[in-house]
């Protein structure tokens, strides 16, 4: 990661999060900015657990999940409770990741925070709707 | 309409609850059954910023639950109720009498536990309380999201539920 932030955790159903990851490091060739967490075949105390691990274990302070009303978002808010800092991006697509990973900002909230934007921003509709 | 969905599952509310049942069953509230999350404001809060501002979300001890049970069901809108464990569902279905199917959507993997579905691990107790709750006429199933295929209880204990 160019502004040296310690690595950030993409947490996911099934093998998103690796699918992720791995468009990133195609477009960019950048493989150590994430960490990856699938959330197949785990409770809810199993899931936080290994969450909680991993952000110790990296020093992650951002937890990059999907759905916001899915069990790695509720499971990764559950840690910030106990890890000062930590913030949570649910929604997260492939344009936030990149967004990310670019920004050289040493304060990893403030790259989440401008990441999430970008991300939404990169959601449209092109096409059809001629006299429709 | 009303509760047409009874489902024991760990995670709560989650995507398969939320999406993969809410969609298909146009689901317009939950009622979450749970002792601990009924008395935490911060629970509830973790738990409702995920849902959909249209949704309303009911936290309920197990005793304001059987209070409000009768109310729920006859509710004109399709719902879901959820508990975490068996214990928490067969508190309710006794106290209450009202229950009729219970699915089985997500209970996984912690020590003194044996698989017995891909999603499905149940101590010695949780298997007598399924089939305690089966005996008083409750009809107990396996299904994860709506598309796969119903395992019943005798599957499900069998160890044949994912074939």
């Amino acid at each position: 990661m160019s502004s040296n932030r310690p690595p950030a955790l993409v947490v996911t159903h099934a093998n998103l999060a690796d699918g992720l990851v791995s468009a990133v490091r195609q477009i960019t060739g950048r493989a150590g900015d994430f960490v990856t967490i699938s959330n197949a075949g785990m409770g809810a105390d199993e899931l936080e657990r290994v969450i909680r691990e991993t952000v110790e274990r990296t020093g992650a302070r951002v937890v990059f999940t999907d759905l916001p009303a899915g069990s790695c978002a509720i499971c990764s808010r559950r840690v910030t409770r106990a890890v000062e800092g930590l913030v949570v991006v649910t929604g997260t697509n492939l344009a936030t990741l990149l967004d990310f990973v670019f920004d050289e900002d040493p304060s990893p909230e403030s790259a989440a925070r401008r990441a999430v934007e970008r991300g939404r921003a990169s959601l449209t509709v092109v096409g059809a709707s001629r006299g429709s | 309409m009303g509760l047409e969905l009874f489902r024991i599952d760990d995670r709560l509310i989650h995507g398969q609850v939320v999406v993969g049942w809410g969609q298909p069953l146009d689901i317009d509230f939950i009622v979450l059954v749970d002792d601990e999350v009924a008395a935490s404001e911060w629970e509830q809060e973790l738990y409702r910023m995920g849902v959909p501002p249209e949704m309303d979300v009911h936290f309920l001890s197990v005793a304001e639950a059987g209070d409000r049970l009768r109310e729920f069901a006859a509710d004109g809108r399709p719902g879901i109720l959820l508990t975490g464990d068996i214990e928490t569902m067969q508190r309710l279905a006794q106290a209450t009498g009202l229950v009729r199917r219970v699915n089985l959507g997500g209970i996984h993997h912690r020590a003194g536990r044996t698989q017995r579905m891909r999603y499905i691990f149940l101590s010695p107790e949780e298997e007598r309380a399924l089939r305690d709750l089966a005996a008083s006429g409750v009809e107990v199933v396996a299904q994860d999201v709506p598309s796969a295929r119903v395992a019943s209880l005798d599957e499900v204990l069998g160890g044949r539920g994912d074939r």
